[in-house]
């Protein structure tokens, strides 16, 4: 028995209800940081977008490898879509969190701080990964050349994920820790449903992403079939 | 409104404005393809009119 997907009208209606919910918790619940002031309500969106991106590679990089050991050529597409997603949010977590860092260390962007500059080598990766795409004539090839750059990639998820901890970065602060998140519990709940609701937005804007996608391909072929 | 207001409007701004933009590209898109699909129901019909068939 196949599972069906949860209709897009109902994650989208979910999606706004929970932002809706997070803004209010955000502003109004939340207490704010005694160190950082209101400048640390930024917090609740860039994280969730920096993680939202983490996530859509990761996808990626699993539709990759599922394309590589069953050749279904579906997983292409889901796959770039993927990628193309985690790159939108990768350079929304770069203009957030230049926002916060003008806001908390005045500075606009700092080349000591090693979550920054692994970060943006990441969101450098992946944008070369359309490059290498385009450069590839359409067929099994470029869908095996692009599933595997999607698949090594990810490897770059953990490192920018871990290097803050790995490298003593004294700049970038943070926040979760082995002893658990370092915040009161309205502000980790109001963390939570941001999370949540821009999960939630992405996965909503990959489905329809991918349903134009291959409306697009459908469109192509049935051309083709009808040219004269 | 002070220069912490103005760094977080910013950066909920921003968040606001990528989702408004994806809003007009998807919005574009689906006029494009209704547009497409529009074009080749015409000339699928056509083909039937003519006793043509269909399959290229």
């Amino acid at each position: 028995m196949s599972m069906q997907k949860p209709s897009l009208t109902v994650l989208a209606s979910l999606a706004a209800g929970l932002a809706a919910v997070a803004v209010a918790m955000i502003f109004f619940v939340a207490p704010e940081d005694a160190d950082q002031g209101l400048s640390q309500k930024i917090f609740y969106v860039h994280v969730p977008i920096a993680l939202t991106a983490y996530a859509c590679f990761g996808l990626a990089a699993w539709k990759a490898f599922r394309l590589l050991t069953t050749r279904g050529e579906r997983y292409d597409l889901e796959s770039y879509t993927g990628v193309h997603q985690g790159t939108i949010f990768g350079a929304l977590t770069l203009v957030t969190g230049s926002i916060w860092a003008k806001a908390s260390w005045g500075v606009w962007w700092t080349w000591s701080s090693n979550q920054l500059v692994l970060f943006l080598v990441l969101f450098l990766f992946y944008c070369a990964y359309f490059m290498l795409r385009y450069s590839i004539e359409p067929g099994p090839r470029r869908e095996r050349i692009s599933a595997v750059y999607a698949l090594f990639g990810v490897a770059l998820v953990p490192v920018s994920f871990l290097a803050i901890r790995l490298a003593s970065d004294f700049i970038h602060p943070t926040v979760f820790t082995r002893d658990g998140p370092q915040m009161t519990g309205e502000m980790f709940t109001a963390f939570c449903v941001s999370w949540a609701a821009i999960t939630l937005l992405a996965y909503v804007m990959y489905r329809v992403e991918l349903a134009g996608k291959r409306t697009d391909a459908n469109l192509r072929e049935l051309r083709e079939v009808l040219a004269p | 409104m002070s220069a912490s207001e103005k760094y977080v409007a910013a950066a909920y701004g921003v968040f606001l404005v990528f989702v408004l933009c994806w809003v007009v590209i998807i919005a574009a898109k689906l006029s494009r393809l209704e547009r497409e699909t529009g074009e080749l129901v015409r000339v699928a019909r056509a083909r039937v009119a003519a006793g043509e068939p269909t399959d290229g």
